[in-house]
């Protein structure tokens, strides 16, 4: 029998699935030791000793164990030289950079432990490190890569050095905030950092992920993964639901929020819900001037992965309609096991100028990059 | 002109709170001398997730005025609406106590006074157990109690407790509300044992009264995936004042998920909405209305289980005007199903 090959280089795909800008590349270290080159002696050592101070009882271990080895990784994306999935920028040019000739890659480093680490000294110098290891590893060598600047969300004062230090350099495109801190976004003590990532230009980027130390739902730790998965769905909600109704976007009007890897169905009944109940508690939060739902519209942005999948493929249209076509941004989250195919993410024809939109030109205009 | 309601069992009503010292001649005698002692009896069990005056828990023609719990019910809510029956659920602190023995002699104390001065008094009136959830020896205790009277209807539980619903701690409950009939209400609400979201402690009533939809979602996401329903295949589970347009896109994440990692909890034998359509009821207030009416008909399509609304008027929190309890742009031809036919479906105790 004569088998063929089925040809899945490049000249093989779609041209409307290439050249899009995935708003989730996961970059990882080939070894935790990379960052120690970008780290003062005093933390090098601290980091081989004492180490991570993290909010939960294992720091080495998941304790929602994911259901495939090395975090949850796609089974395909192990390198052929060694490491971990997303760690050799080559065998990431082929299976996502090269292959569909992205556009630019927005970086989620999800390594290093800086955003939540209890240290707030070591944490900032472990953002620093994130942030030049980035550059040195990806955005340099491949320069469709931009970084994304990663602080310490309880050291202000570092933080706000770090974003200042990082403003202007066109390698970075938006500052990565932990959705889950020790308080709510939206809550005051936050806003100096707000604040300055809006008066230097970034976005700030939500990515799914980490521990505030509370449990992951409000009437408590949840048993399973498969709760855990998507209770970041609701996290992403209550998101939303803080840095609205605490006034964040009536005091930084021009702050811009990326939601990532949270989803979006349930951005619609969200807002029905806070307008709702808004009208009959507004004299509450007086300093609110326009509907919950017209920030949300203003100001927020999600993206794609992982793809919500309506059992009625229009649902997927209406959905989009009801968010608002402009503020929905395509992403692959490489190389996590749930990422996403460009191809085949959606499961509905989108309309030409909505998968423009989505897949690139939205986020070139959030971004400010060059199409 | 609003549609009609009449006949229509009301499976959310909220009587005022008695005073803790009206509860009084309802409770077993060594703990009134111990509330007596410790001048419990002058504190109010209000909750924090409820707030009684807030605008959004109270309709500013409902503020003031009744006479008594009983005649404000028959003037504002069962003569208006022309109700049939009006499931009455105590939003009570008594659950709250830490002291699991205290927790339950109020809770006793509560269920007693509805008995005595709402169901003897109006044969329209039917009461949902007040248990203590973080002590399900007491609850079933509780539950067994009060069984053989057919006006308690439910056994109430708040959507946010110390761990989530599902847990095993939590089976005993089930498994005697499977074996007496009683549905399980889940109520908007958190007893606050933790942040109510993984965020940690926002600063507004607004904010938790909006998250509370995401409690619910988890509540859901605990039952199902610990597999309670494959345990007590005849359990039914009433989500009370959760919102209702939510759903949909809580079906695509939940169902997403499982396809995904369900070799994890091998016993969900099948999509988590599927599961959640066959054992779960959701009350109609608040329902969250998107801003056309033509909406509501796909919401109701993404649904897609017509049996799951429960008619509700969430008496006197304010979701609507005058007797207009219907959301605009639900299908006049639901209405006699939402009002009877599902409630009576759902509640074996009302026939």
């Amino acid at each position: 029998m004569n088998a063929t090959m089925l040809d899945r280089s490049r000249a093989a795909i779609d041209r409307s699935f290439t050249g899009f800008v995935d708003c989730d590349v996961h970059p990882f270290t080939k070894s935790s030791d990379d960052f120690d080159e970008f780290l003062p002696q005093r933390w090098v050592e601290h980091r081989h000793t004492i180490g991570g101070r993290t909010r939960q009882g294992l720091g080495k271990a998941g304790l929602y164990p994911r259901m495939s080895p090395g975090v949850g990784q796609r089974g395909d994306a192990w390198p052929p030289g060694g490491g971990m999935p997303g760690s050799d920028l080559g065998f990431m040019q082929l299976q996502l950079l090269d292959l569909f000739e992205v556009a630019y890659g927005m970086l989620a480093p999800l390594v290093g432990g800086a955003a939540g680490e209890r240290n707030v000294d070591y944490g900032a110098a472990m953002a620093t490190a994130v942030n030049e290891w980035q550059l040195a590893y990806w955005c340099d060598p491949d320069p469709r890569l931009k970084a994304a600047v990663t602080i310490n969300l309880e050291n202000e004062k570092a933080a706000i050095a770090e974003i200042e230090k990082r403003a202007g350099d066109r390698r970075f495109s938006q500052v990565a905030i932990p959705p889950r801190g020790l308080e709510p976004l939206g809550r005051r003590r936050y806003w100096p950092i707000l604040e300055a990532c809006a008066a230097n230009g970034f976005p700030i980027t939500l990515h799914l992920g980490g521990s505030s130390g509370h449990p992951s739902t409000g009437g408590g730790w949840p048993s399973f993964y498969h709760e855990e998965h998507p209770s970041y769905a609701q996290t992403m909600q209550t998101l939303v639901v803080s840095l609205v109704c605490e006034g964040v976007f009536e005091h930084i009007p021009n702050l811009k929020v990326v939601l990532v890897e949270g989803g979006f169905g349930w951005m619609p009944s969200l807002c029905w819900r806070l307008d709702k109940h808004w009208k009959r508690l507004r004299t509450e939060v007086p300093f609110l001037k326009q509907a919950p739902s017209e920030y949300v519209r203003q100001n927020i942005w999600v993206t794609t992965q992982p793809i919500e999948e309506p059992r009625r493929p229009q649902d997927m249209l209406s959905l989009l309609e009801w968010i608002g076509i402009d503020r929905v941004l395509f992403s692959t989250d490489y190389p996590h096991w749930d990422q996403d195919d460009p191809r085949y993410a959606f499961k509905v024809q989108l309309p030409a100028e909505w998968q423009r939109k989505i897949y690139r030109d939205n986020a070139l205009a959030l971004y400010g990059l060059d199409g | 002109m609003p549609a009609s309601t009449i006949q229509a069992i009301d499976c959310d009503v909220h009587p005022p709170l008695p005073s803790t010292r009206d509860l009084l001649p309802h409770i077993d005698d060594y703990w009134r001398e111990h509330i007596l002692r410790r001048g419990i009896e002058a504190d109010s069990f209000e909750t924090t997730a409820h707030p009684a005056k807030a605008p959004l828990n109270c309709r500013p023609d409902w503020r003031d005025g009744e006479t008594s719990q009983l005649d404000g019910l028959r003037e504002r809510l069962l003569e208006p609406f022309g109700l049939r029956v009006a499931i009455c659920n105590m939003l009570h602190g008594a659950t709250m106590v830490f002291n699991e023995d205290l927790s339950a002699a109020l809770c006793k104390g509560v269920n007693n006074w509805v008995a005595a001065e709402l169901l003897d008094r109006d044969p329209r009136l039917r009461a949902s157990i007040l248990v203590t959830p973080h002590s399900p020896a007491n609850a079933v205790q509780e539950m067994e109690r009060l069984a053989p009277d057919r006006r308690f209807v439910q056994v109430l539980l708040p959507a946010l407790g110390e761990m989530p619903l599902g847990r095993r701690y939590h089976w005993p409950i089930y498994e005697a509300a499977e074996r007496l009939g009683l549905p399980i209400g889940i109520h908007a609400g958190s007893m606050f044992r933790h942040p109510p979201s993984a965020l940690g402690w926002p600063s507004y009533y607004l904010e938790d009264y909006v998250s509370l939809a995401t409690g619910f979602a988890s509540a859901l996401n605990s039952l199902v995936t610990e597999g309670v329903f494959v345990k007590y295949p005849r359990l039914k589970v009433v989500l009370i004042e959760s919102g209702v347009t939510w759903l949909p896109g809580y079906f695509w994440r939940i169902d997403k998920t499982w396809r995904g990692v369900r070799s994890e909890t091998p016993w969900v034998n099948g999509p988590p909405s599927e599961i959640i359509r066959a054992h779960v009821r959701v009350t109609i207030q608040p329902f969250d209305d998107p801003p056309k009416a033509a909406q509501v008909q796909t919401i109701l399509e993404q649904i897609g289980c017509d049996d799951m609304l429960l008619f509700s008027t969430d008496y006197p929190h304010w979701h609507f005007e005058g007797t207009d309890a219907f959301p605009d742009g639900l299908p006049l031809g639901l209405h006699e199903k939402v009002m009877v036919e599902n409630p009576l479906a759902t509640y074996s105790r009302l026939s």
